[in-house]
């Protein structure tokens, strides 16, 4: 699964996994087609947040921002994948994950990064949301190419 | 299928959240909660979620549609034990639940509902 | 000469004569009225003797020009915990240093003494010996210094903690008095442990007070709504009391939305809304 995983991702802007300068201690590919792996990235998500020692007002707002991301992949992108990756900088360690799919891609960007949520329920992608439960938040999509969304988290 | 299962105390109803729910099983639980309250003529319910460490839109979503349908059906809903980091989480996300009543813990929503 | 050759003609000279120079040195500090109760001079007597006994091996491996290399870490190591101690213990940067300093006078003349037959060493040891003392006595001062921020930091997380306490004022009842100038890292501290007391103390009203806050700005206003907003899916009502005029119209200017917020002019208004809320009055008792 790693090897497709990084192979699928190479096609979005590759800003979305530059390194710059950070060092990749560990990295897994999971898949995201049913609600369950939505469950599963939650749990996978929080261990890593656990071995980042984030305070848990940190790891909730990780894990939160990653279950939204992981829903957005199957419902809006057709299902696909996420990247977990965890990151040493030197001076600090982080989570990078990256959510992708080739689904029907993101028309207007800008105008899903606007809260997409609405109080009467409606549908919205809460990319604004996640963006702000994260310290670094990129996406690259394309109209009928797919989607990629990249977002990490540093440890403090 | 696996189902939260729902209480009824008098004419109240009780569900408390214990697992981490994936989208099609909070779906189920809207619809459950929604026969429910024709079914036993209930006039509150009350959702636990002090098991919850994580509520996303679609989970917060889920509440408020079902506060919404239960207030339709003459039924009052109060969301008890919301923990910190969420509500926290939750307020930045932009999610702030408007038209759900909410309580500490299960003994003070009891006492809301009661008030009627 | 070269600076090694001198270095270890200076570094012979303490050895041949450290306990001279000893007494010398503290018979000098002595004299420039230090600290004179018995712990402070046997404390000093200490100091020097320590400090004169790694010299010489520092000195002959090391050399003079430049004390950072490894041969010189246990003076420097040494010199560091006596510039910490006397730090705690309120003694001056100044004095510290001139602690160094003052082994001049005993060094040199110990060098005049040993050297006087080679006048053209004895001036290589002089300028020598000057220079490193310069840099040990210079260190002490570094030291100080931030042993002196660390103290510094110290006190400002102590105060920190001190001015944010929540105080349960009545039963479900909390108060959460905030004092001094709100920064967003603070802020979002005092946001957490808000809610924690609210759990741990099942309140049903907090009241931030903000009577001792000079300035708000835009961030910590957001802060602000974001924990009432926070407290309020939780089940606690925030009323916000203490606004001075300056901070209102600042909120005003800045157009902080506050129309979902109950103020109240002062903690003891707000107080008597709470109470109200909770069902409970207070009355005076009949004389």
């Amino acid at each position: 699964m790693n090897a497709t995983g990084t192979a699928e991702m190479v096609r979005f802007d590759s800003a979305l996994l530059a390194n710059a300068g950070a060092r990749v201690e560990s990295s897994i590919t999971l898949p995201l087609h049913t609600d369950e792996h939505v469950v599963g990235v939650r749990k996978v998500v929080r261990e890593h947040a656990l071995d980042l020692k984030l305070s848990l007002v940190e790891q909730t707002k990780l894990v939160t921002a990653a279950s939204e991301l992981a829903r957005n992949t199957i419902k809006y992108g057709g299902g696909g994948m996420v990247l977990a990756q965890m990151l040493d900088s030197g001076m600090r360690r982080g989570l990078r994950l990256v959510f992708a799919d080739d689904g029907p891609g993101i028309a207007d960007i800008a105008q899903a990064l606007r809260d997409g949520f609405t109080s009467g329920g409606g549908l919205g992608l809460g990319l604004g949301g996640a963006k702000r439960l994260v310290d670094e938040f990129d996406i690259d999509s394309r109209s009928g190419e797919g989607t990629a969304v990249a977002i990490v988290k540093w440890k403090k | 299928m696996e189902r939260i299962p729902i209480l009824r105390i008098g004419d109240l109803l009780l569900v408390s959240i214990q697992v981490d729910m994936h989208d099609r099983l909070a779906m189920t639980l809207q619809d459950d909660l929604t026969e429910r309250i024709v079914r036993d003529r209930a006039k509150g319910v009350l959702i636990d979620i002090s098991s919850l460490d994580l509520v996303d839109s679609f989970i917060g979503r889920m509440i408020s549609n079902t506060a919404a349908m239960a207030r339709v059906l003459d039924a009052q809903t109060v969301l008890v034990g919301m923990q910190p980091a969420v509500a926290i989480t939750l307020v930045e996300l932009g999610l702030t639940l408007p038209g759900v009543k909410t309580a500490l813990n299960v003994e003070k929503g009891m006492v809301m509902l009661g008030q009627r | 000469m070269s600076s090694n050759d001198t270095a270890r003609r200076i570094g012979a000279v303490i050895q041949e004569n450290e306990q001279h120079i000893l007494e010398a040195w503290i018979g000098h500090l002595n004299s420039l009225s230090f600290r004179k109760d018995a712990a402070a001079s046997e404390q000093l007597r200490r100091h020097c003797a320590q400090l004169l006994a790694l010299l010489p091996e520092a000195t002959v491996t090391g050399g003079t020009d430049n004390i950072e290399g490894r041969a010189w870490d246990e003076v420097r190591n040494l010199l560091a915990e006596i510039s910490t101690q006397r730090a705690k213990q309120g003694s001056t940067p100044s004095e510290t240093a001139t602690f160094v300093f003052s082994l001049k006078q005993s060094l040199f003349t110990a060098l005049r003494t040993a050297l006087n037959a080679e006048p053209a060493v004895l001036a290589d040891a002089l300028w020598g010996s000057t220079a490193l003392l310069d840099q040990l006595g210079l260190y002490t001062v570094e030291v100080f210094q931030k042993s002196r921020d660390q103290i510094i930091v110290r006190q400002q997380q102590e105060l920190l903690e001190l001015s944010t306490p929540v105080v349960k004022l009545w039963q479900d009842v909390l108060a959460l008095p905030l004092i001094g100038t709100l920064d967003s890292a603070r802020t979002q501290v005092v946001m957490e442990s808000l809610l924690e007391k609210i759990v741990e103390t099942g309140a049903a009203i907090a009241i931030i007070d903000i009577t001792g806050v000079p300035t708000v700005d835009t961030l910590v206003a957001q802060h602000l709504l974001k924990t009432i907003a926070a407290a309020r899916l939780m089940g606690a009502d925030c009323i916000i009391s203490g606004i001075r005029p300056q901070i209102a119209q600042t909120i005003v200017h800045l157009g902080v939305n506050l129309e979902d917020v109950m103020t109240k002019a002062t903690l003891a208004d707000a107080f008597e809304v709470a109470l109200a809320r909770v069902g409970a009055r207070v009355t005076r008792i009949a004389a």
